[in-house]
C-alpha cells in the first residue's frame, strides 16, 4: 500500500464515518460537527485527486462560509418550547435498513458500469492539465471563455467551448439570492407578541 | 448448487480484496455514494429543519466527489473541476435561502421542526 492509497483510505474513511455519525446524532451541534469533520475530508480528497482549487473551495466556502452560516441558524433557532426534537428509534432503525438497501442497490449499478469509453484510453491522466495538479490558471481561463486545455480545432466530441455565460448567471444568481436571504431574514416581530 | 457457492465464495474474496482501498475511479464514487445515501436518510429522518438543509449539503458534496472523479480518472478534464466549482456556489446560495425560510418559519411558529408545518395542508 503505498502513500496516496494510505491517505486515500484514511481521509475516505473519515468522510463516510462523518457522513454516517450526521445521520445518527441527535443534537443539531453534534451534526454541525461530524458535518465539519465530513467536508474537511472531501476536501481532502479533492486535493489528492489533483484538484487544488476545487479543494481549497471547499475548505473556504464550505467549511468556512455555509457551515457557520448553519451554525448561526443553529444558534437563532436553539430557545424555545419545542427544543427536544428527537427522531424516534424506530425511524432510525427503518431508515438505516432503507438507506443500506439503498447502498448496496447504488453500489452494485455503479460497479456493472463501464465507466471508460475504450480499454485503449484506460490509462488514467489522460488529460495533461488535471495530471499535474495546475489547474488553477486553466480553471480561470474556461471561466473567462478560453480553453487552453483542450484542442477545439480538431471535431472531437468535446464539451462547450468556456463557461462565461455560466460564470455570469451564477454570479447574478448568488447577487440576487444574498439580498433575497437578507430581505426574508430581516427582523420581525414574533408571532406570539 | 456447488457452482453457486463457489460464485458467493469468489464474491467474499472480490469484497474482501475491495475493502483494502486504493485510490481509483471506483473506491471515489462508492464514496460518492455513501455520501450521496447518508443524505438522503438525513433529509428523510430528521425533523429538525437545520438536519434536513445538513443531509442536502451531504447530497451535494456526493455529487462533488462523483465529478473530481470523473475529472481525474477519465477523459472528461478539467470539466468535471468546473462542474464541481458551481455545484459548491450554489449550494453556498441554496443554504442562504434555506436559512431565510428557516429563520422566517422559526419566528412565526416558535418552533423548527418540521412535523409543525402543516398549514398548507388541505
Amino acid at each position: 500500500m503505498n502513500g496516496e492509497s494510505f491517505l486515500f483510505t484514511v481521509f475516505a474513511l473519515a468522510t463516510c464515518l462523518g457522513a454516517i455519525a450526521v445521520v445518527f446524532s441527535q443534537t443539531v451541534v453534534r451534526m454541525a460537527f461530524w458535518l465539519v469533520i465530513s467536508l474537511g475530508s472531501t476536501a481532502a480528497l479533492f486535493f489528492l485527486a489533483n484538484a487544488d482549487f476545487v479543494g481549497a473551495a471547499q475548505l473556504l466556502i464550505y467549511v468556512g462560509g455555509t457551515l457557520v452560516l448553519l451554525v448561526f441558524g443553529v444558534m437563532l433557532t436553539a430557545s424555545g418550547p419545542y427544543l427536544k426534537i428527537a427522531t424516534s428509534p424506530g425511524e432510525i432503525v427503518m431508515g438505516s435498513c432503507v438507506g443500506l438497501l439503498f447502498l448496496v442497490v447504488v453500489y452494485a449499478s455503479l460497479n456493472g458500469v463501464n465507466w471508460r469509453k475504450s480499454p485503449a484510453a484506460a490509462t488514467e491522466n489522460s488529460n495533461p492539465v488535471v495530471a499535474t495538479g495546475k489547474t488553477l490558471r486553466p480553471i480561470g481561463l474556461s471561466f473567462l471563455g478560453s480553453r487552453p486545455d483542450q484542442d477545439l480545432t480538431s471535431d472531437g466530441d468535446t464539451l462547450t467551448p468556456g463557461y462565461l455565460l455560466p460564470f455570469e448567471i451564477v454570479s447574478v444568481h448568488l447577487l440576487v439570492v444574498l439580498i433575497g436571504a437578507a430581505y426574508l431574514a430581516r427582523a420581525k416581530r414574533r408571532a406570539g407578541e | 448448487m456447488t457452482g453457486r457457492r463457489i460464485g458467493l465464495i469468489q464474491n467474499s474474496k472480490f469484497l474482501l480484496v475491495r475493502s483494502s482501498m486504493t485510490a481509483d475511479l471506483n473506491s471515489y464514487l462508492f464514496v460518492g455514494a455513501v455520501l450521496f445515501v447518508c443524505g438522503v436518510v438525513c433529509m428523510a429522518t430528521k425533523r429538525n429543519g437545520i438536519g434536513v438543509l445538513m443531509g442536502v449539503e451531504l447530497v451535494l458534496n456526493g455529487a462533488n466527489v462523483n465529478f473530481v472523479a470523473f475529472s481525474r480518472y477519465t477523459d472528461l478534464g478539467l470539466d468535471g473541476q468546473v462542474f464541481s466549482l458551481f455545484v459548491i456556489v450554489l449550494a453556498a446560495a441554496e443554504a442562504a435561502v434555506a436559512l431565510a425560510i428557516a429563520l422566517n418559519f422559526y419566528n412565526n411558529h416558535l418552533t423548527i421542526d418540521v412535523d409543525r408545518a402543516n398549514k398548507l395542508k388541505g
